[in-house]
Order: C-alpha cells, then sequence, then structure tokens
C-alpha cells in the first residue's frame, strides 16, 4: 500500500516536471506574445524525434542533445513570431481579434510541422533505450532515465525562472508581458522581445521532448495529445502566470499518476474532467490574478 | 453595369438562381456517376458542419472548437439507434442528443470568454471520446460498432434535405431580430442584456441550433462509414476544417461559408486521393495563407475588387 | 409615491466598501442626482439597480417590487433603463439598428418590425440624431455616441432612466444641449437618475440630489441645501 502510494507519487513527480517545462514555455508565448500556440505541442515531437535520430544514427548521447535542440527549435520559433505572428498583429484591428487570428494560425503551423515530420520520420512509434534500469526508492522501483530527465526538466524549469526573475532580458520580457506600449516606449524593443520569448518557448518544449524521449515511445502525431494536457496545466495554474504552470504541472502529474494506477485508460478522461470543472469554477487558474 | 449591380439588389433573382441549383442538385443521381454523388454527399456533409458553425461564431465571436463533438454524437447516435428506428427519425433523433447536450454545455461554458471557451469546447470533444472508449472496453466490450448500411441516393437526398432546412434557419435567423441581438452581442454582450436581450439564453439556444444541424449530418454520414469507433467519430479534424472552410470563404454574406467549404472540400478530395502524404502540408499553408491575406475570405476578396471595378468603369464613363 | 426605492444598499470589493448600506428613494416624475468624487461608488450604485451586479446585503424595489435578484433584461423590461459611463454603443452596427435593438427586446410588449422602425426614428430624431441613421455606431463623435446611448435607453419605453455622466468631456453649448436633452425626457414623463460631474448642469436640472462619499450617503437634498451644506464642500475642497 504504501509502496503503491510512494510509485504514485515519484510517477507523478516525473511526469510532472515535463509538464511544467511545456506549461511555461506555452504560458510564455501567450502571457507575452499573446500568441496560444496550437502547435506547442509540435516542439515537444520535433525535440523528441532529433534526440532519438541523433541517438540512433550517430550514438550522440540524448543528454547532448539539449544543444542540438536548444538552437534548432528556437530559431524556428523565433522566426515564426519575426514573420508570421508580427504581421497578424500589426494587422489586427484588436487585441482579441489577434489572440483569435493567431491561434488559428497556430492550427496552421501544427499540420505543416506535423506533415513535415511525417514525411521526414514516417508515422511509426519510436523509442530507444538509455539508461532504462530500474532504481529501487524505498521500495518503489522506476527506470533511472526518469529521474534523469526529472532533475533536468526542475533545473531548467527554475534557472529559466531566475533568468526571467534577475537578468536585464528576463525584466525587458516581464515588461512587455504587463504594458507592452510603455515598455515600447521605455526603449524595449517590442519586436525582439516578442521573438525572443516565442523562441524561448519553444526551447521550453523542445527540451521537454529531449527528455520524454529518454523516457517514452515517440510518435509524430504525439504534439496534439501533449498540448491538450499543457494547456489544460496552464489554466490550472493560470494563463499568463508561470509559477503557476510550475505548479500546476505538478498537480496534474501526480493526478494522472494516481488515476492511471488505478484505471490506465481513464487518466485523459480526468484531466479533461478537472479541467472542465476548473474552467467553470475558477477560470482565473490556482495563481491567475 | 447597371443590370448586373441591380441583380445584387435583388432577393428574388437571388431565389430563382437558388432553386435553379437546388434542382439541378436534387436530380443529380439521375445524371451524375455514382462517384459524382459521393463526392457531392461529403462536400454538402462540410457546408453543414462550416455553416451551422458559422451561423454561432459570425455573429457572437465564440470561437467553438466542439464540432467534431457534436458531429460524432450524431455518428453515434446512429449507430446505436440505427437498428431500432427508420433512417429519418434517427436523422433527427441523433440532431437532437446533439442539440440536448449543445444545451447543457452552453449553459455551463458560454460565460467563459475568449480563448477559454475555445479551449473548453476543444477539450470536450477529447472528453467524449475518452469517455466513450472507456465505455466501449471496459462495460460493452467492444472497440467499436458496425452501422446499419444505406444506399449512397438516401444519404444524399438525407445530407441535401438537411442542407436546405440549414440554409432556411439560417437565412431566417439573419433576418431576425434575433440575428440582431446575436450581433449585439458580439459587439458588447454587457450593453445588450441591458437594454433587455436575454443574452444567456440567445447565446444557449443558437449554439444548441447549430450542434442539431451538426449532430444530423453526423448521423446520416455514419451510414456511409458501416464502422465507426471513437476515434473515427470524435476526429478534431472534424472541429478544425469547418473553420478553415469559414475563414477561407468569408462569413459576411449567407453563401459565403458555402463557397468556402465547395471549394476547399473539393481540393480536400482532390488532394487525399492524389497526394494523401503532403495533405495536412498543403492544407496547413492554405490556412496561413488565408488568414494572412484574406481577412474577410475568398467571397470578401471578390467583392472588393468587385466594387473596385464598378467604381473605376463610373469613373470612365 | 417612490418609484425605485433602496434599503441598504451594500457592495463590497475585496475588502473594500464601494456602496456600503445607502437607503434611497426616487419619486415619480423627479430628477435626482447623484454626485460625488471619483471613486465614490455612485457607478456600483447604478450597477445594482440595473441588476449588473447583485447588492449585498441591500433591497431594492421597483414600483414597490423587489428587483434584487433578478437579470439585468428582467430589470430592463420592467422599466429601468441605463447608460454607460465608458460608452457602450456598438460599434459595427449601423446607429438605426443600434436603437432598435432596445426596442425590440428592452419593452415590456412586443413590438412589430414596423413599429419599431418607426418607434427608433423618431427617438433619433428626438436626441438630433436622424441625419446618421446609417453610420457605423463606432464612426460618430463621444458626443453622439453619448446621444445614441440615450436614445437607445430610450426605445426600451423605461419608466426610469439612470444616465451615468453624460455631459463628460462635453464643451459648454453641448452641455446646454444635454441639460436641455434631460429635462424634454422627463417632460415625456420619465423619471431621471442622473450622475454627474458638471455642477452648473446638475444644479440647473435637478429636484434632488444625493451626495455619496467612499460609498457612504453624506448629504441629501434640494440643489440650494446641498450646495450650501457644509459637509459637501469639505469633501469637494478637501479632495
Ligand atoms: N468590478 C469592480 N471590481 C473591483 N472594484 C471595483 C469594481 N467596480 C468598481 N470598483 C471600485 O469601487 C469603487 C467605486 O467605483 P465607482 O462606482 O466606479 O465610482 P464612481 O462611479 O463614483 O467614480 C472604486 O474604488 C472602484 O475601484
Ligand atoms: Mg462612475
Amino acid at each position: 500500500m504504501l509502496v503503491s502510494a510512494l510509485n504514485i507519487v515519484i510517477n507523478g513527480l516525473l511526469l510532472g516536471g515535463l509538464y511544467a517545462l511545456v506549461a511555461m514555455g506555452l504560458n510564455l508565448q501567450y502571457g507575452v506574445a499573446r500568441v496560444l500556440n496550437i502547435a506547442h505541442g509540435e516542439f515537444i515531437m520535433l525535440g523528441a524525434f532529433i534526440t532519438w535520430a541523433m541517438y540512433t544514427k550517430f550514438g550522440i548521447n540524448p543528454l547532448l542533445s539539449i544543444v542540438i535542440v536548444g538552437p534548432i527549435v528556437f530559431i524556428i520559433g523565433f522566426i515564426i513570431q519575426r514573420t508570421l505572428f508580427t504581421s497578424l498583429r500589426t494587422s489586427a484591428p484588436s487585441q482579441p481579434a489577434f489572440e483569435g487570428s493567431s491561434m488559428l494560425a497556430s492550427f496552421g503551423l501544427l499540420f505543416i510541422i506535423q506533415n513535415v515530420a511525417l514525411i521526414i520520420w514516417g508515422g511509426d512509434m519510436r523509442a530507444y533505450s538509455y539508461y532504462n534500469f530500474g532504481i529501487n526508492l524505498g521500495g518503489a522501483v522506476f527506470a533511472a532515465n526518469r529521474l534523469i530527465a526529472l532533475i533536468f526538466a526542475v533545473v531548467i524549469g527554475i534557472a529559466f525562472y531566475i533568468f526571467l526573475v534577475r537578468t536585464r532580458i528576463g525584466k525587458a520580457i516581464r515588461a512587455a508581458a504587463e504594458d507592452p506600449t510603455t515598455a515600447g516606449i521605455m526603449g524595449v524593443n517590442i519586436n525582439l522581445v516578442l521573438a525572443l520569448c516565442f523562441g524561448l518557448g519553444a526551447v521550453m518544449a523542445g527540451l521537454a521532448g529531449v527528455f520524454l524521449s529518454m523516457c517514452f515511445p515517440i510518435y509524430p502525431v504525439m504534439g496534439l495529445e501533449y498540448l491538450i494536457i499543457t494547456l489544460i496545466v496552464v489554466v490550472l495554474g493560470g494563463l499568463g502566470s508561470i509559477p503557476g504552470s510550475f505548479i500546476g504541472g505538478f498537480i496534474l502529474g501526480l493526478i494522472g499518476s494516481a488515476v492511471s494506477s488505478w484505471q490506465p485508460s481513464l487518466a485523459l478522461a480526468a484531466y479533461y474532467f478537472i479541467f472542465m470543472l476548473l474552467l467553470i469554477i475558477r477560470p482565473k487558474g490556482i495563481l491567475g490574478k | 453595369m447597371d443590370i448586373i449591380r441591380g441583380v445584387f439588389k435583388m432577393p428574388r433573382l437571388w431565389w430563382l438562381i437558388s432553386l435553379i441549383l437546388l434542382v439541378l442538385l436534387a436530380t443529380l443521381p439521375l445524371y451524375g456517376s455514382a462517384y459524382t454523388v459521393i463526392l457531392i454527399t461529403a462536400i454538402i456533409m462540410y457546408v453543414i458542419l462550416t455553416v451551422s458553425w458559422t451561423m454561432f461564431f459570425a455573429p457572437t465571436g465564440y470561437l467553438s472548437l466542439a464540432t467534431a463533438a457534436f458531429f460524432g454524437i450524431g455518428i453515434y447516435t446512429m449507430a446505436i439507434l440505427g437498428e431500432q428506428l427508420p433512417l429519418l427519425p434517427a436523422v433527427i433523433a441523433g440532431g437532437l442528443v446533439s442539440f440536448v447536450v449543445a444545451l447543457i454545455v452552453g449553459a455551463i461554458t458560454l460565460r467563459l470568454r475568449g480563448v477559454y471557451f475555445t479551449i473548453f469546447t476543444f477539450g470536450l470533444v477529447e472528453l467524449i471520446k475518452h469517455l466513450l472508449l472507456f465505455w466501449e472496453i471496459n462495460v460493452t466490450g467492444t472497440r467499436g460498432r458496425f452501422v446499419v448500411l444505406e444506399n449512397n441516393n438516401t444519404i444524399f437526398g438525407v445530407i441535401l434535405g438537411i442542407f436546405v432546412v440549414l440554409m432556411l434557419t439560417y437565412y431566417l435567423l439573419r433576418r431576425s431580430k434575433y440575428g440582431l441581438a446575436l450581433r449585439s452581442i458580439g459587439e458588447n454582450e454587457e450593453a445588450a442584456a441591458h437594454l433587455g436581450v436575454n443574452v444567456n439564453l440567445l447565446k444557449v439556444f443558437t449554439f444548441a441550433l447549430s450542434a442539431f444541424f451538426m449532430g444530423a449530418a453526423g448521423a446520416i454520414m455514419a451510414t456511409r462509414w458501416t464502422y465507426v469507433d471513437p476515434y473515427v467519430a470524435f476526429n478534431v479534424l472534424h472541429s478544425f476544417l469547418p473553420v478553415l472552410m469559414a475563414i477561407f470563404g468569408g462569413m459576411s454574406q449567407l453563401y459565403s461559408p458555402i463557397i468556402g467549404a465547395v471549394i476547399f472540400a473539393y481540393i480536400e478530395e482532390q488532394l487525399l486521393t492524389r497526394f494523401p502524404e503532403y495533405f495536412m502540408l498543403i492544407f496547413g499553408v492554405i490556412l496561413v495563407v488565408a488568414i494572412l491575406y484574406l481577412p474577410n475570405g475568398l467571397v470578401g476578396l471578390v467583392r472588393k475588387w468587385w466594387q473596385k471595378g464598378l467604381r473605376e468603369e463610373n469613373v470612365n464613363s | 409615491m417612490s418609484i425605485l426605492e433602496g434599503e441598504g444598499v451594500t457592495k463590497y470589493f475585496g475588502g473594500l466598501a464601494a456602496v456600503s448600506d445607502v437607503d434611497f428613494h426616487v419619486d415619480q416624475s423627479e430628477i435626482v442626482g447623484l454626485i460625488g468624487p471619483n471613486g465614490a461608488g455612485k457607478t456600483t450604485l447604478f450597477n445594482t439597480i440595473s441588476a449588473a451586479i447583485a447588492p449585498r446585503p441591500g433591497v431594492i424595489r421597483f414600483k414597490g417590487k423587489r428587483i434584487t435578484g433578478l437579470k439585468p433584461y428582467q430589470v430592463c423590461r420592467m422599466g429601468i433603463a441605463r447608460t454607460f459611463q465608458s460608452v457602450k454603443v456598438f460599434n459595427n452596427m449601423p446607429v438605426f439598428e443600434n436603437v432598435r435593438l432596445g426596442s425590440f427586446f428592452g419593452t415590456a410588449t412586443r413590438m412589430s418590425s414596423a413599429e419599431s422602425a418607426k418607434e427608433a426614428e423618431e427617438l433619433l430624431d428626438f436626441v438630433g440624431l436622424s441625419a446618421m441613421n446609417t453610420t457605423l455606431a463606432g464612426d460618430l463623435t463621444l458626443v453622439n455616441q453619448k446621444r445614441l446611448e440615450v436614445a437607445r435607453a430610450l426605445a426600451t419605453k423605461p419608466e426610469l432612466l439612470l444616465i451615468d455622466e453624460l455631459m463628460a468631456g462635453l464643451n459648454n453649448t453641448e452641455v446646454a444641449q444635454a441639460m436641455k436633452l434631460v429635462t424634454s425626457i422627463r417632460d415625456k414623463g420619465i423619471t431621471i437618475f442622473m450622475i454627474e460631474h458638471v455642477m452648473k448642469a446638475i444644479m440647473g436640472v435637478c429636484d434632488r440630489i444625493m451626495v455619496l462619499h467612499h460609498g457612504v450617503k453624506i448629504a441629501e437634498g434640494t440643489p440650494q441645501q446641498v450646495a450650501t451644506s457644509q459637509t459637501v464642500v469639505e469633501v469637494y475642497l478637501g479632495e
């Protein structure tokens, strides 16, 4: 009994770390650039597949893939924001109009990225074995790769938060999130900051993909499933609240792990159920303003 | 030029054109090949989904992604009731079940604004899909169901019927005072409420009305597919495609979403048969391009050219 | 007889009482003014009357019937119409349709399409907007948008009209026109409860004035009494 409870908690934390990372990325994009990026899950998929390809083709250590995946997805995200979303932003008559059109455009991106991945890597499920031995923690046994993934996810999540709070660029980003017009007047290059945010958001998703590929099987259409979980986490923590996403990720990971241990096929249904309940009771989320 | 301009102000001529097109369509099985009938059935299905989605979105600005949910509910209703009920009552039942689910969902969710509403409706499709999967695996012990097969011409007739009823409904709604009230809700909900509009009731009812047509379309289409499971019935593409088609065609005129859906559904059919592996890619590119360069849709663009042409002509004469 | 009465009307936002235990009444065919510094709770009080928010605690009665707990559309159909401090016209709808919406949905009895069209035209004429029937409301100047809000509210055939800062931002001529508009609405038999900052206007048209400060009613009386009240002068000078 105690062991199974421990198992649930540990697995929940592992999942939660990944969810937290992805959700922070999505929240950065929505909170600052005001793009609810439906293609966010595709960056997870890209990160996962690049890692898998590097490992199986060239034997590159998955953890080393961080420095390959990071820059690639950052550049993709940066360019998308500078071209597509900047142009939509300047032509939109109002903020809600922009939020609508950018969300729809990101659907288009989802289709494009997913299709390109299918062409390159095919539709099969892939997996590789990395640090795949059991670790015994107080009776609960789980794979070592999950522990590595969790540690990295947490470290990156916290590092990112410190970057936002402490550094000059981080402060500019937060200023832009609070009030884009004033930030613009105060000498913040708003277009650059938005592109930076979008790129960084993509990096969070891409890196989550790297860790994810070490623990779970991957497939080209996996993005949508993770996107939906991410949306739930973001709503749970509050749209626009980065710490909220971090906490929300762990909460959802724990809930998912608990439900899975009882009735695996109901985990996703449970997520949606919580999500819908939350939207009705407290749409602002746990830490939303 | 005056005559052509006058045409656009002559509803009677519009009626005549619509009637002629309708007769041509209704008699299609007499002169068209089986392939054509099946193709046009698929196109009309998309037209129904697109127009009923537009019916709610265009005036109110509430972007729903629950189309696949209501469509899927229609499909499952047919799968379950198809053997007990005759075809038409089963189709209507599909619409009614969707209508009722939409009433309940709408009553809970239509207080949510903006992206929250959209996320919620998006989640609804997945929620129903997974609950159904759970139900099928754990309770009924199945993974899918067989549906009573119908003759292609019958399916075509029914779907055409749904389309006609939908267009009449949308036409009347747009012209009525409720159409005006829906637009005022899209403009400023608070002001609408203080001017005597029962905002919640009107929103929920219109949402449910649009769901009725989606459900009816799902019910009749189920009879073409013979075998359905939750993945087939609740395919998120059925939520995205209508949005895309409406954006592509535009939403300002009664006929704009139809044009978007017809062109797009035809392209889809061609892409799927010729370049299935590039289908989504092309699709995504069209969506992005349409959002970037066609803010008022294809119809809006043509009307702009048209009016510009008229003005230049006037200057020249 | 009082057409509108409030007892102990209170509204908290967080820990702050925006309106605090206010008793008030408006009599048939009166023009009552509501004044007070910014943030005094005037708009909030109007919101409780028009059912945009519910007072807690507190009771509001209209023509003797309790209206607390009703929905905004119900209160409107019972005969209370309002305008908004921050204009809320339907920007992308023509002026004419803005007004028609009110006559279609806000009246107690159903109206045919022809009747409502006639009604809307008369009202636009009444507020001086008849030349702009087909203009989009969003293209009007602020003054005209405010006039449109009045016409739109009148289209619901109210017995009581709540006007929130009709004259803010208007020049002298426009203020004079607005004052005339207010008195001529009353001459139609409609009772008026109005929030106003322009002192000249409020002193000129009101039969009675209430003063709100930090959510509390601190004075009430004829314009004369209020203008000479020691507490009122202190509040305004102490700002
Ligand atoms: N929806 C709201 N949420 C929170 N506080 C509010 C809200 N509406 C008004 N307030 C607060 O209530 C107080 C009274 O506001 P208001 O009624 O608008 O004042 P007035 O109209 O007299 O200028 C102010 O302190 C304002 O900030
Ligand atoms: Mg005010």
